[in-house]
């Protein structure tokens, strides 16, 4: 099992969500989140003072997904947060030890 | 305001001319009526009682136009700092604060004849209300009295101890803004007899408070910021609703002044507007072209700033004079709010820059503005010249005594509250909240509760075993509210 972490643009989320829900992704956590990468900042006046904003939001979406499934997955993420722009954000993925459904104690593949 | 003498014995000849007028047509039995005792007007007494609430919401207003300027952490504290006002200020106005600025006495501070509101009854007052109840009168100002120390919560934001600042507004409204009441409007007052114009308060209210939230932001030391701290405004919406309601319930403010719902009062409405409209404007465009971007937070200030401006001019000056007041103040303050930077000190939310800048430039544009055409008081006030200002034919006479004014109420306001500030120190341990208090925030520290439930705040009541009621300390939990580290 893989965890496809996808750091997007706020304003493509919703994108994001249906194209995974197009491939019959059904889980997933989405977390409003603040980085800094390559995208660098902007500067902000408040009567004149300057504040330099340099921790961007972002949309970070975690999804645990079978090995054979994440070339998929990865595509419709990109497919759908891609602007071109620099900006677009990152995906990581990390190997998933295993997987445990609370409410049934189902493991591994079948808990996702 | 027309009670500055001479203007308001000029206005009180017109005011009863129109009377007799309307009386004779009615009959001529009634004429005799008329001359033997002032009767209350229903109208003035109408547009009065709605001056005053409105200007009532002015503290309301100013409360969400500082509350949204600063951080979320504190608050509460910031809208208390309004909203206390209204509930000490009104008090000590009945039990002294309106005798000490309006009873005849000296050219500097009232008796004590109206102590306790005695003799303050509905029936009217020769001098300060001819048209309507004297209470009345008195509860219009009152509400005066109240925004003026409020005003000066802006600059002493985010750290300033709130048993201290209670105190402070309580002998400042007594021993400060009465006596500049007083002065400027009081019978036989010293500016009043000067003939220096405030119309709704320029001096009284806004140069006043302003030079006195610098003198104390400097007294109570900067904010303990670290280098990079993020002091940015938390919820600037906040900040425009307060900016709608100062600009609504300043019609109360200056056309409630004329005392009467008459062409005075129109004039002074027509002038308020256009002024908080050209200074919201200039400001938003000034903005637009330093920095590219209107800021809705430039709006606000100019608009506030355009307000502060007329204040001292609404019944004196004509529309175009207003307008072009409203882009003068814009300018002048927008550059003011930078001196913080150069000069070092801590005026939090710009009080001085806009109150105490704007007012001057207001004051001191009075006495190039002010027409007798727009208000009939300035008419050969007294037997004397006609009085007009010096672009309008008037010389430099009035300019002069604006001046006089603002040196006054510059003075008198520094060094009272620095001897206020200086003295609180002293006695009350000193008028600052800790360092550990500014850096949790003042709404947990000082008032036990918070504005916004955020998530984490959740997560925190989790780890203290829930919310409780009473006996947990809440301050004391929050201040040690660190990540609890994870269970092995």
């Amino acid at each position: 099992m893989v965890k496809v972490e996808a750091i997007v643009r706020p304003q493509r989320i919703d994108e994001v969500k249906a194209a995974l829900d197009d491939i019959g992704v059904t889980g997933m956590t989405v977390t409003e989140v603040r980085g800094t990468g390559a995208q660098k900042g902007y500067t902000q006046q408040y009567r004149g003072a300057e504040y330099t904003v340099n921790l961007l939001q972002k949309v970070k979406v975690e999804i645990v997904v079978s090995d054979a499934d994440t070339d998929r997955v990865v595509k419709a993420i990109i497919g759908a947060a891609r602007t071109g722009e620099i900006g677009d954000g990152k995906i990581f993925l990390t190997p998933v030890l295993d997987a445990i459904r609370i409410r049934t104690e189902e493991r591994g593949e079948d808990a996702l | 305001m027309k009670r500055v003498v001479g203007v308001w014995s000029g206005l009180g000849r017109v005011a009863g001319g129109v009377l007799a007028l309307a009386v004779s047509a009615a009959g001529a039995w009634a004429q005799e009526a008329t001359e033997a005792a002032p009767a209350i007007d229903a109208g003035n007494t109408a547009w009065i009682l709605v001056s005053a609430a409105l200007v009532l919401l002015m503290t309301p207003g100013l409360a969400l136009f500082y509350g949204g300027m600063v951080r979320g952490k504190n608050v509460l504290n910031m809208l208390m700092q309004s909203f206390v006002a209204m509930a000490i200020v009104s008090v000590l106005w009945a039990v002294a604060g309106y005798s000490l600025a309006f009873a005849k006495a000296n050219p500097f501070i009232g008796s004590f004849e109206w102590v306790g509101l005695s003799g303050v009854t509905d029936a009217p007052d020769d001098f300060y209300a001819t048209t309507i109840p004297h209470n009345l009168f008195m509860v219009f100002q009152m509400m005066f009295a109240i925004i003026t120390p409020a005003l000066i919560s802006g600059a002493v934001a985010e750290r300033m101890k709130f048993s201290a600042y209670v105190v402070f507004i309580a002998i400042w409204s007594l021993i400060v803004y009465a006596p500049m009441a007083h002065m400027v409007w009081g019978e036989g007052g010293y500016l009043a007899t000067l003939g220096a114009l405030d119309f709704a308060g320029g001096t009284v209210v806004h140069i006043l408070s302003g030079i006195s939230a610098l003198v104390l932001a400097i007294v109570l030391g900067k904010r303990k910021l670290s280098a990079h701290e993020d002091t940015r405004p938390h919820n600037l919406p906040m900040t425009l609703i307060g900016t709608g309601l100062l600009w609504v319930g300043w019609f109360g403010f200056n056309a409630g002044s004329a005392v009467a719902a008459d062409g005075l009062s129109a004039n002074a409405f027509v002038s308020t507007h256009l002024a908080a409209a050209s200074a919201a404007f200039a400001w938003m465009a000034i903005e637009w072209v330093a920095y590219k971007k209107p800021t809705a937070l430039g709006f606000a200030t100019g608009a506030v700033a355009g307000l502060v401006a007329i204040t001292p001019a609404a019944g004196f000056v004509g529309p175009l004079p207003a307008i072009i007041m409203g882009f003068g103040v814009s300018f002048l303050s927008f550059f003011a709010i930078k001196l913080k930077a150069k000069l070092g000190y801590d005026d939090t939310l710009d009080v001085f820059g806009v109150h105490c800048v704007g007012g001057i430039f207001g004051a001191l544009a009075t006495g190039l503005f002010a027409q007798s055409r727009i208000n009939p008081g300035l008419l050969a006030p007294e037997g004397g010249p006609e009085i007009n200002g010096l672009f309008f034919g008037g010389g430099i006479e009035l300019l002069g005594k604006q001046a006089v004014g603002v040196l006054i109420a510059v003075v008198f306001g520094a060094v009272m509250t620095f001897l206020i500030a200086s003295v609180l120190k002293l006695v009350m341990g000193g008028i600052r909240a800790s360092d550990e208090e500014e850096g949790v925030g003042l709404d947990l520290t000082l008032h036990g509760e918070e504005a916004y439930n955020s998530p984490s705040s959740v997560v925190e009541a989790a780890h203290r075993g829930g919310m409780s009621h009473g006996a947990a300390p809440i301050g004391a939990a929050a201040v040690s509210a660190t990540p609890v580290a994870e269970a092995p």
